[in-house]
């Protein structure tokens, strides 16, 4: 799994960086590096840009895993170059760039130079596709483990809609339908009778929808439980 | 007893003619009236589009209380492109109010189709699950599994496409949408008699009744743009010709006839239970195929209602 990031425009990074002159910058060992989109050739790019533009760099890195807790120590190394500087563009992923507010000591602010896409599957080498909404509630068993969620325009969970043509999407002839991805899979492997099946209507309660989903690891025993009291009780039981 | 005059006439076995309005990018609603009137006594029901091709329009619900105003039989096309479920429910609930009862449940085209492409799309049901989400609001109760007070009664229907180049996933889900409720279907465009055939024979192991679709084309130029823009439309390259030989300007009326003659051929060797005419911007014309296709007859006003 990656996390597929792209590089925001230069005139945006730029307007929100805005009056900050001092900048230090943060790249990414993992994702942003295979995308080439936050690795250290692009640390080095963005800086050599901000020059061109007027901005001092007081200094830069690039962390292994921008999102992992080893990040907090990684900014405690550079505080020097880091407290010289008037604020952070980082060019981590999302996860990255919160990890790095989150864990900075000073008050500073951090600005993304990405935007963050999807989590990607490289179904060839370069050629990422969207696969997983995280929508807490698994539905790849009884769809050939291809997410209607994601892979359909209209996240359709009953069979294709009627702008399926020759298994191509209505949106562009070149993003396959994904019923029909469904279907040849299920079709291959003698089980199309379970596309029969009528799929409830969804639960979307596990989703995005009323706040940030939060779980508790519990490092011996890997119980999760969650973010209330009573779930962590019945998880447990 | 019936929940709709149109249910009673899905019921009664005539062959049925409904026909759909599409209302207007503003708020100046005289354009759609007169099309209302037009149709109201011609047709035994009317569709109203809901932002069709996911263009941002005066909203079906509200055409539908025009409808009914003007003393028409409506169907309200209900799309879950733009309303999640909470949205839908209400809707229905006011629709019911009105004595608006019969509903096309369709999943809608894709936001990246229309004029709005930076919108959020909804697609929180498809239409397989807003069938059912009817079918439980009729049982009394929400789709939370809360009481309603006052228990909505509806006529359903969805769409089926038999020209699918691919048709098998389209049965599937065809089944599917029998078997949640659809007591009618409406097909997508048929521009191949022999598609219809081929389909009828498959969904008439079914009960549950077809109308096929007859989209009215008015220039060569107007089928092209069809094939390559609304999802779903194959217009047969011997059909685009035809129309290409007229006369410039004999399109419509070129258009007219075929379709005309598609509707002859449909009653007259009982291909299915009645049509649905969709003459996308030309809404005017539809009198005049009806009367090539010799349909017209004295259509029955009033009903036994439920409501």
């Amino acid at each position: 799994m990656k996390t597929i990031t792209a590089q925001k425009p230069l005139e945006e990074i730029l307007q929100c960086l805005g009056k900050s002159q001092g900048v230090y910058i943060i790249g990414c060992g993992t994702c942003t590096t295979l995308c080439h989109t936050g690795g250290k050739a692009e640390v080095m790019e963005m800086k050599e840009k901000l020059e061109a533009a007027g901005k001092k760099v007081t200094g830069w890195m690039v962390i292994p895993t921008a999102c992992d807790e080893l990040t907090k120590y990684a900014l405690q190394e550079n505080a020097e170059d880091i407290a010289a500087a008037d604020c952070i563009l980082a060019m981590p992923c999302a996860i990255g760039v919160q990890t790095i507010s989150f864990h900075l000591q000073e008050d500073k602010p951090v600005y993304p130079a990405l935007n963050t896409l999807f989590l990607g599957l490289e179904e060839s080498p370069g050629h990422f596709i969207e696969t997983c909404l995280q929508c807490g509630n698994c539905v790849l068993g009884r769809t050939a483990a291809i997410c209607p969620l994601v892979r359909c325009a209209k996240s359709l969970l009953n069979g294709p809609c009627g702008g399926s043509v020759d298994g191509k999407c209505e949106i562009s002839p070149d993003i396959p339908c994904a019923w029909q991805l469904i279907y040849d899979r299920l079709a291959e492997m003698g089980r199309l009778d379970e596309m029969e099946e009528v799929e409830p209507i969804k639960d979307w309660s596990s989703s995005v929808s009323g706040g940030p989903r939060i779980v508790d690891v519990d490092a011996e025993s890997g119980i999760i439980s969650g973010k209330t009291e009573s779930e962590a009780e019945s998880a447990q039981n | 007893m019936a929940n709709s005059l149109f249910e009673e006439k899905l019921n009664s076995g005539e062959f049925l003619v409904t026909t759909e309005v599409g209302p207007p990018k503003g708020a100046d609603i005289d354009e759609m009236v007169h099309h209302v009137d037009l149709l109201k006594d011609r047709v035994d029901a009317i569709n109203v589009t809901d932002g069709q091709s996911s263009v941002m329009r005066f909203p079906s619900l509200g055409g539908c209380l025009l409808v009914k105003e003007r003393g028409g039989e409506p169907i309200f096309q209900m799309t879950c492109r733009d309303r999640n479920r909470i949205a839908l429910q209400a809707d229905l609930l006011m629709a019911y109010s009105r004595g608006i009862t019969n509903v096309l449940c369709l999943t809608g085209d894709s936001v990246d189709v229309g004029d709005t492409k930076e919108a959020k799309p909804v697609f929180d049901l498809d239409s397989v699950q807003l069938l059912k989400m009817i079918k439980t609001m009729e049982s009394g109760m929400d789709i939370a599994g809360n009481e309603l007070k006052g228990t909505p009664k509806f006529c359903i229907g969805a769409s089926v496409h038999p020209e699918a180049d691919f048709i098998e996933p389209q049965l599937i889900k065809f089944d599917k949408k029998v078997a949640a409720g659809a007591q009618f279907l409406q097909t997508q465009g048929i521009f191949n008699l022999a598609s219809l055939r081929r389909f009828m024979q498959y969904a008439s192991q079914f009960d549950v009744r077809i109308l096929a679709g007859i989209i009215v084309l008015s220039s060569a130029g107007m089928a092209r743009y069809m094939n390559k823009n609304v999802p779903g439309i194959m217009v047969p390259q011997s059909m685009i010709d035809e129309l290409a030989g007229v006369e410039k300007g004999k399109g419509l009326q070129k258009g007219i006839e075929i379709a005309a003659e598609f509707i002859r051929t449909i009653k007259e060797e009982n291909l299915c239970h009645g049509v649905h005419i969709m003459a996308v911007g030309n809404e005017n014309i539809v009198p005049e195929i009806l009367e090539a296709a010799q349909l017209v007859k004295v259509r029955r006003r009033t009903g036994k209602r439920s409501v």
